[in-house]
């Protein structure tokens, strides 16, 4: 600001004595305060500085624990203590006495009072404690400047634990009569908010009354609040999408008084506020959006004065334009606007043009083409920060063909920047891009090879273990994983050759991996050199002992052979007494193995590759040993998070009384402690093992759970054909073709010479020209989030589906719907269903009411009487279907020999003019029948059918006694298949299709049914004993704690009798208060389960030997539970 | 939201310093440090933006005094450079003609006016007149107690 003046503090004598300078400055000037100030300026050093100040200190401290000091002397004291504490000097007592002064101190007093406390405590400063009292009292104070200043401190900071205390009070404010009351509360109820939401949420509907205040200070207000529940639920406030809409049309079109204008804009904070509000309301909604539409073009409209505040405005309506459901006309003009952004010569203008530009890149990367020069000089401004901000921007428009020298460019700013948060997270960028579109393995080697060497040892974990996981579990094509391996190999020897002491941690980590991993690829290494090599590299000082844990792994895979034994005894006679016991079981491990060759082969095989390890997460093994340790009064394991809300509250502060029962008391805490040594051992047990774990199978040590794959998705491959744009750049640049992008990469470090290139306007060219390749081919508009990925290099295999870590996540994401998708279908008008099923209706005379499923029922066996004992194990609702009346229904009737067998009603999968299609499935003994019956209900006749079924979880096999070829006009068939489970799942659904021919024309349908798993589960009739001796063998469990039925005397047999009838459970024992039940998949698949009532709940413990079984079946226990 | 306002001289002392989040001493006296450097590194024609951390620093020099805010990363960075600016306009409103020694000796009314301003890190009232009134009606209780108690300044 240009008005106002530059003083400095040489000038400061000379202006103190002048008589022209303001009354407030006078009047410190000569106070304590002043001397002070004074004092500092006229000091030459800091330990000048330092006495100076401890001195005015103690002096403060005199007189603030003096009993004279009156209330004024002490408010003077404390803006004194203020001012310390601002040059970095601790004067810690007197945050009581600032308590104190916001306490006893006259309005002006406690104006300073308060402020001390807001200055030097923090929420969870302990003295806060003794403020609530004061606010309190002035909450209630009939002193609107009392009230106020309450309200100001408990939205800076208060305890959080307090809120309740003062919460009827601050709501009470929001119906005061002064508006900068109101305005406060809501404020205050916002801090609230953020800090303990649920605390607040039975005010949710005062909140609504703020939003209609006739103050629009007091709405402007409560926006915040509103801005933060939309962002934490957005479906909840669709229906204020309109008042918002409406406000901001008001505020647009300047209906607010005066005093809101900011530079003759009207409420800026207020429009901002409401933009983002829509955009979150409107991401993803068309309806929501379409409301919006008009007012956006409004504000763009509006907003031309040319004034910081308005591009804020303008740069929030484009973000908000391109957040929400896309609108052609919107988006051409918001281009616009971010295209006068970005060629603005004013710096900030263009920093912000370039941030929204990678914004909207992902949906209109044309955008880029047209800014592509400037972006170009964006790439060498002087700015670091817009140099960076085009960098963020090239990694949004990275493609297989402009990698190499978006890369390059990247690498070239790292070795520049100095800050530590900048390296991480672009080296994490670099990493990322790298491994998506790897031109060739010797590049990405490389480029791995600087990004580890410029992260450090800051870099992010999952950068190193990505890059392992990638060597090790390989691609699809096994010689080029072979290639990439060598490459690898051949790199870290030639880098372990040359320097190492400058190499990071990490990077050492990564090089001792590949080498004791893959150094036997090449044949003409030796493993004596490598092995001295790494040797080398443990004589180092800096390196870390993980790093030579590391190492010594490395040279366990390696040492075979003479000379590589005898390095292996050296070292290991270094570290077998070293004081870390890692390294030491190492050393001991490498000396062990380097004398027994045929247990190292065994332990450590080569060609290991990609097979996956068998983890027990359950660790079962442990199984008797805990038994044992239970058996022996130890207390039982409780899962981190549990431990950890029990110390919470324990440590939360209670507002309630303590109960009178003091011997209870004691003796929780008497168990309490009785816990805490056994879950040490057990803990230490635990991590002890997981530590053996990763030592003996190296590749276990990869594999980390929740590490990011930026591998998952399937890349689409993009077109090769350049676009006329970039192809119209390309004749000056003719060494530069999309389809080589290293040697585009090359082109560009040649032109860097300034000798070859005459022109920097061709240079310039040139690298848009390799930027910007292969953008505009991605025409199609991909809303909200990343585009697509382009082919990729290296394609990781696709994990195997059984592993029990992938089980869980996949229970979750199935819906818990048990109904098919044929319901829907039926779910329709019943009369235009029937109307397809001519054949039905005309057999049987219709209530006009009846559900059509009544007429899919099959009559025969809709009672049907189970020889083994256990009934259907339906849905309710299906049972009560079939208790509707029926009628005979010859067409389809079940094959004589299933008759008397548990069955699904059959349900419609698709139908036609001329064809009905509908199945139902048949509990078999040891499998599931599928019956697929068809109708052909044309006049012609169906041959060659053929049913194909595609399904991941099941086997389907055809029965052998009914195949079908083909259907006369007007008649029924029925086939059967036998399906036996691959794979368990909640639910299997499978996709058909059925092939016909019919009056000489080939046709298809697809169909699709849906079975839960308790179709497939059968008793298993085994003893206490045999129970007993598999429960150890099985390795997959898993646990969770499910309702009680508690309708009878015995709520544990209830429980049970239901799950038999239900699930088809054999229950094998109930003692006392545990249970056990036995079930099996097909012959050889059982489930074990075991039951015990705790505290009102009954805790489940299924195991079985494969994978996933328990966790679906106890999800259908769950629901099956739930239902009664 | 905004996380911390600074303001500091030329020389990188700090004349006034307000947190939104509780932070520790050391974390405080590390951020100050850091500002402080980097602010004052900045080449004259770059963008008044920093990256720093997950937050974005946004400063602005007046005179001999830089005026430096740090928000979250979604916020608006042409708003913040308003929000310091208007910051400016009520303070140089209330001492008329303000400089850096006006905010030295009364920086407890800095903070008043500023409190007026921003509240928990959110903008509470952007109004100048409003925000002058509310410092005024507090002052003037002030004044008068003064000249009624007519007792020496210290």
């Amino acid at each position: 600001m240009s008005d106002v003046v530059e003083k400095t503090l040489t000038a400061l004598p000379s202006l103190l004595s002048l008589d022209s300078q303001t009354v407030a400055t006078k009047l410190s000037s000569t106070s304590k305060l002043g001397a002070l100030i004074r004092g500092i300026t006229e000091l030459r050093s800091k330990h000048e500085e330092e006495k100076l100040i401890q001195r005015e200190l103690a002096s403060l401290k005199d007189q603030v624990s003096s009993p004279h000091t009156s209330m004024r002397q002490m408010k003077e004291a404390m803006v004194r203590a203020i001012y310390c504490e601002m040059l970095g000097y601790e004067a810690s007592f007197s945050y009581i006495h600032a308590i104190k002064l916001a306490q006893q101190g006259s309005i002006l007093d406690k104006r300073v009072g308060y402020l001390a406390v807001c200055l030097f405590l923090k929420e969870n400063h302990e003295l806060l404690l003794l403020l609530v009292n004061t606010v309190l009292k002035d909450l209630q104070s009939t002193n609107l400047i009392e009230v106020c200043m309450a309200l100001t401190v408990v939205s800076q900071m208060f305890p959080k634990d307090m809120i309740p205390a003062i919460l009827p009070l601050v709501e009470e404010k929001l119906n005061h009569s002064k508006e900068i009351i109101r305005r406060k509360a809501v404020l205050a109820l916002y801090k609230f908010y953020v800090m303990a939401p649920n605390q607040v949420q039975h005010i949710h509907n005062k909140f609504r009354k703020a939003l209609c205040d006739k103050d629009p200070g007091v709405m402007f207000a409560s926006l915040h609040i509103y801005l933060q529940m939309i962002k934490d639920n957005p479906e909840g406030y669709k229906d204020l999408t309109g008042s918002f809409v409406t406000i901001l049309k008001q505020v647009v079109s300047g209906k607010l008084p005066m005093d809101f204008n900011y530079h003759t804009v009207p409420a800026p904070w207020l429009q901002i506020q409401l933009l983002r509000i829509l955009s979150i309301l409107g991401k993803n909604d068309k309806h929501s959006s379409e409301i919006m539409y008009e007012v956006l073009d409004e504000s763009l409209k509006r907003a031309e004065i040319n004034h910081n505040i308005t591009y804020a405005i303008l740069y929030e309506c484009v973000k908000c334009i391109y957040t929400i459901y896309p609108n052609s006309d919107l988006h051409e003009k918001a281009a616009k606007c971010i295209g006068n952004f970005v060629i603005s010569s004013k710096i900030n203008l263009k920093y912000l043009g370039l941030k929204a530009l990678t914004f909207v890149i992902q949906q209109d990367p044309k955008l880029a083409l047209q800014h592509q020069m400037t972006i170009i000089e964006c790439l060498d401004h002087p700015d670091i920060l817009i140099k960076r901000e085009t960098l963020e921007l090239l990694f949004r428009i990275t493609n297989a063909q402009n990698v190499t020298v978006i890369v390059e460019k990247m690498l070239e700013f790292l070795h520049q920047s100095k800050d530590d948060y900048t390296t991480i997270d672009l080296v994490g960028k670099v990493a990322e891009i790298a491994e998506k579109y790897a031109p060739e393995n010797k590049w990405f080697i490389e480029t791995m090879n600087t990004v580890f060497s410029l992260g450090g040892d800051m870099i992010q974990a999952d950068i190193p273990n990505s890059f392992l996981k990638l060597l090790s579990e390989g691609f699809d094509n096994e010689e080029e994983n072979k290639k990439l391996r060598l490459f690898a190999v051949d790199s870290y020897v030639s880098l372990l050759e040359g320097e190492t002491r400058k190499l990071p941690q990490r990077f050492l980590q990564v090089i001792a991996w590949v080498l004791g991993e893959y150094s036997h690829l090449r044949t003409d290494l030796d493993p004596a050199k490598v092995m001295t090599l790494l040797s080398k590299l443990l004589d180092i000082r800096q390196i870390s002992s993980e790093t030579k844990t590391w190492v010594l792994m490395a040279m366990t895979k390696l040492c075979s052979g003479e000379a590589s034994i005898s390095k292996a005894q050296s070292v290991c006679e270094d570290y077998r007494s070293s004081s870390d016991t890692v390294l030491r079981q190492r050393a001991h491990e490498l000396q062990l193995l380097s004398q027994d060759p045929a247990l190292r082969g065994q332990l450590l095989p080569l060609h290991r590759g990609s097979e996956t390890l068998e983890v027990d997460f359950s660790l079962s093994f442990l199984d008797a040993f805990v038994s044992e340790a239970l058996a022996a009064g130890a207390a039982p394991y409780k899962p981190p998070h549990q431990r950890h809300e029990e110390l919470a509250q324990e440590k939360a502060l209670s507002l309630e009384p303590y109960e009178l029962s003091l011997p209870i008391n004691m003796s929780s805490y008497s168990v309490s402690g009785r816990q805490s040594p056994t879950l040490m051992s057990g803990s230490s047990g635990l991590s002890g093992d997981s530590t053996e774990l990763s030592a003996k199978g190296s590749s276990a040590t990869l594999k980390l759970e929740g590490v990011k794959r930026v591998w998952g998705k399937e890349g689409y491959l993009s077109k090769e054909d350049p676009v006329e744009e970039v192809a119209q750049v390309e004749t000056l640049s003719p060494l530069s073709s999309p389809n080589q992008p290293p040697g585009a990469g090359r082109t560009l470090s040649n032109a860097a010479a300034p000798s070859e290139t005459p022109e920097p306007q061709q240079e310039k060219l040139q690298l848009a020209s390799s930027l910007f390749v292969g953008l505009s081919l991605q025409t199609s508009v991909c809303l909200m989030g990343q585009p697509e990925p382009t082919a990729q290099r290296f394609r990781r295999k696709a994990k195997t589906p059984n592993s029990s870590s992938s089980a869980l996540p996949e229970r979750v994401s199935v819906a818990p719907v048990p109904t098919s998708s044929v319901d829907n279908m039926l779910s329709h008008d019943p009369l235009e269903a029937t109307s397809m099923l001519p054949e039905v209706t005309h057999e049987t005379i219709l209530p006009p009411n009846t559900e059509v499923n009544a007429l899919l029922i099959d009559t025969a066996n809709s009672s049907p009487s189970p020889s083994n004992g256990v009934e259907i194990p339906f849905e309710t609702s299906e049972n009560e279907i079939a208790k509707t009346p029926k009628h005979e229904c010859p067409v389809r009737s079940l094959p004589p020999d299933l008759l008397g067998l548990p069955h699904t009603k059959i349900t419609s999968l698709c139908s036609s003019q001329t064809l009905d299609v509908s199945a139902c499935h048949v509990e078999k003994d040891d499998s599931v029948s599928l019956l697929i019956f068809t109708s052909n209900l044309s006049d012609s006749d169906m041959e060659n059918i053929h049913f194909s079924f595609s399904t991941e979880q099941l086997q389907v096999s055809l029965s052998s006694e009914r195949p079908l070829h083909e259907i006369l006009k007007h008649s029924n068939a029925v086939c059967e298949y036998s399906l036996t489970v691959h794979a368990p799942a909640i639910h299997f659904q499978m996709v058909g299709t059925l092939s016909y021919e019919s009056s000489s024309q080939s046709r298809e349908m697809e169909f699709s049914y849906k079975l839960p798993l308790s179709s497939f589960i059968r008793p298993l009739v085994i003893s206490t004993e045999q129970y007993g001796t598999h429960w150890l063998d099985f390795s997959n469990d898993t646990k969770q704690n499910l309702a009680l039925v508690s309708e009878g005397q015995d709520p544990l047999t209830d429980t049970l009798n239901i799950l038999k009838r239900k699930l088809g459970l054999h229950v094998v024992e109930v003692i006392g208060l545990e249970g056990i039940a036995a079930c099996r998949l097909a012959q050889d698949q059982p489930c074990l389960l075991h039951c015990r009532v705790n505290a009102g709940t009954l805790a489940v413990w299924l195991r079985s030997p494969v994978p996933k079984l328990p966790d679906c079946l106890l999800y259908h226990c769950q629901r099956v539970l739930e239902e009664t | 939201m905004m996380r911390f306002l600074l303001l500091f001289s030329r020389q990188g002392k700090l004349r006034l310093q307000k947190w939104y989040t509780p932070l520790t001493e050391r974390e405080k006296k590390k951020i100050i440090r850091d500002m402080t450097t980097m602010v004052l590194a900045r080449q004259p024609r770059s963008c008044n933006f920093i990256h720093w951390k997950d937050l974005k620093i946004i400063y602005k020099r007046y005179a001999s005094l830089y005026f430096c805010l740090g928000v979250e990363r979604e916020e608006n960075e042409l708003l913040a450079l308003e929000v310091i600016h208007r910051y400016v306009e009520l303070l140089d409103k209330y001492f008329g003609n303000v400089c850096e020694l006006d905010i030295i000796f009364n920086f407890e009314k800095a903070y008043f006016i500023l409190d007026e301003f921003l509240i928990g890190g959110e903008v509470q009232e952007t109004s100048k007149q409003t925000i002058n009134r509310c410092i005024e009606n507090s002052d003037m209780l002030q004044e008068t107690m003064e000249e009624y108690m007519s007792k020496p300044a210290f």
